[in-house]
């Protein structure tokens, strides 16, 4: 426990202390500065955050802006979780279809989910269909790539291993290649999850009322800077949350594991 | 008395064909062992030794000739032959225990009485205490230990063992023949175990084979009969390590 407090805890102070001097000299360049007409002050934007878990911003606070963008992020990113790893597995265990799909995964991967929200539009609407949409677009690939190159890496000897043991390929695939795929899984899910968060603002901007992008998208409308900047410290944040979460949650599975340790 | 032929190797040859053309590694090797006998197949790094061990095992089809065990012919992997590997080859998403108990779970066998079983085996491997360690918090020594006890859990009739401590530091080195040693006498198995070592094959073998450099045969024989638990030191151990080391091909 002494230890964990040395490491961890001096590791806490170093980070703490580098927020508080970037919070500093945010602080003295906006109010003794020219800056402070273009940016507004962190004293400004933290007191403006917090009372809007009171006080809404649009019709609602911030406690429902940051659920309603959870929920537009959760469903998308859950199926394409569930369609990604399985696309992935079976990507990994029969070759013709590796053959036939990955080029179209390697090719709709680099596109930035931005790209995509005039044919999102045409194709859904402005409703939720869209958004919905968009985030996936955001997460599917990385988790199938993920996946598919974490079910090709099992390592072979493992694999004889289990054969010499008595394994049928039914349980080879299930008691050695998935569980050797679940770290990779993991480094999917993770990466997918920041940048499904980090789409929710373009999600937002095809029409929407409340959630952390439209903060943002309405505070640029109405020239509101301290709006959209309560926004970038609720979509930091929660950010900050989800993929501590995830990191939690590996921590528990992996635990066999370097990335557990 | 004549004791049963357990493993037969009959005119067994084995060609890869590479990008530079068809490549052989076993030509025309003859291996007969005895039911629990320990043998030990010493040669040069790179001969085909492990090749000999795989197509044993049944990872690699033969191209010639024929392998039998325990007169059924070796066609794929299968639990009456156990396999130590040199990497250890351990599940690390499983404790010890579960390591151990494998070979009988994928079989089938109740948990109770392969809980009991693998019990039986962690503790003639000297791990007890272990049970609900992962591999990744063992040194290479014990991670060896476990891979033992999981081939021996499965009680195979051949024990297959690939310089299983190829990768061990000398002393630990030293202490895990002192173990196989002990393990084997306790509990009779047919082995074949790979090494480069020489020091290692005259502690551990009933048998030598020195084997041909690739592509490789048998080049010599050796019955060793030191009683044991041997001495590095005694002096018909170091002739006879000299004797060995002498008809060894001599490669860089």
């Amino acid at each position: 426990m002494a230890t964990f407090w040395n490491k961890n805890g001096r590791k806490f102070a170093y980070g703490a202390c580098g927020l508080l001097l970037f919070g500093l000299i945010w602080f003295l360049a906006t109010n003794g500065t020219e800056l402070g007409k273009i940016l507004p002050d962190p004293v400004t934007v933290l007191r403006k955050f917090f009372v809007s878990f009171a006080e809404p911003i649009g019709t609602k606070t911030m406690v429902f802006h940051i659920l309603t963008s959870l929920r537009r992020m959760l469903l998308p990113y859950l199926v394409a979780c569930a369609a990604g790893i399985l696309l992935g597995v079976v990507m990994g265990w029969y070759k013709p279809l590796e053959a036939i799909v990955k080029p179209y995964i390697e090719l709709i991967r680099p596109i930035p989910p931005i790209a995509w929200i005039p044919l999102s539009i045409a194709w859904f609407g402005f409703a939720e269909m869209s958004k919905y949409f968009l985030i996936f677009l955001a997460c599917f690939p990385t988790i199938t790539i993920n996946t598919y190159s974490g079910v090709r890496s099992v390592d072979e000897t493992i694999v004889r291993a289990a054969k010499m043991l008595g394994a049928r390929d039914s349980q080879l695939f299930t008691t050695i290649v998935m569980p050797s795929t679940v770290p990779y899984i993991f480094a999917g899910l993770q990466v997918a999850i920041g940048s499904s968060w980090a789409t929710i603002v373009a999600a937002e901007m095809i029409r929407s009322s409340e959630g952390v992008g439209w903060l943002i998208i309405s505070g640029q409308e109405t020239s509101n800077m301290p709006q959209v900047l309560v926004g970038i410290v609720a979509i930091a944040l929660t950010g900050l949350v989800l993929v501590s979460f995830m990191r939690l949650l590996e921590t528990k599975l992996c635990a066999w594991n370097e990335r557990g340790q | 008395m004549e004791q049963k032929i357990l493993i037969n190797c009959d005119h067994v040859s084995k060609t890869f064909d590479t990008p530079e053309g068809v490549c052989s590694v076993i030509e025309d090797l003859d291996i007969k062992v005895r039911e629990n006998e320990f043998l030990v197949l010493f040669g040069p790094g790179q001969c085909g030794k492990s090749t000999i061990l795989n197509t044993i095992a049944g990872f690699e089809p033969v191209t010639g000739g024929e392998i039998t065990v325990n007169g059924d012919k070796v066609t794929k992997p299968g639990p009456e032959r156990g396999m130590v590997f040199q990497t250890t080859a351990l599940f690390p998403w499983l404790k010890v225990m579960g390591n151990v108990e494998y070979g009988p779970r994928m079989r089938g066998v109740p948990k109770k009485e392969r809980r009991e079983r693998a019990q039986r085996y962690i503790e003639l491997v000297g791990l007890q205490g272990f049970e609900n360690s992962y591999p990744i918090k063992l040194s290479g020594g014990m991670k060896q230990r476990v891979g033992i006890a999981r081939a021996y859990c499965n009680e195979p009739l051949v024990m297959l063992m690939d310089e299983p401590f190829g990768h061990l530091d000398a002393q630990t080195r030293y202490l895990m023949q002192e173990e196989l040693t002990r393990i084997w006498q306790q509990e009779k198995r047919t082995v074949i175990f790979v090494t480069n070592n020489i020091e290692e094959a005259v502690y551990l073998a009933d048998r030598i084979l020195v084997l041909r450099n690739c592509p490789t045969s048998v080049k010599a024989e050796y019955e060793i009969n030191l009683p044991r638990p041997r001495s590095y030191t005694d002096p018909e151990f170091l002739r006879l390590r000299r004797e060995i080391n002498d008809v060894v091909d001599h490669t860089l």
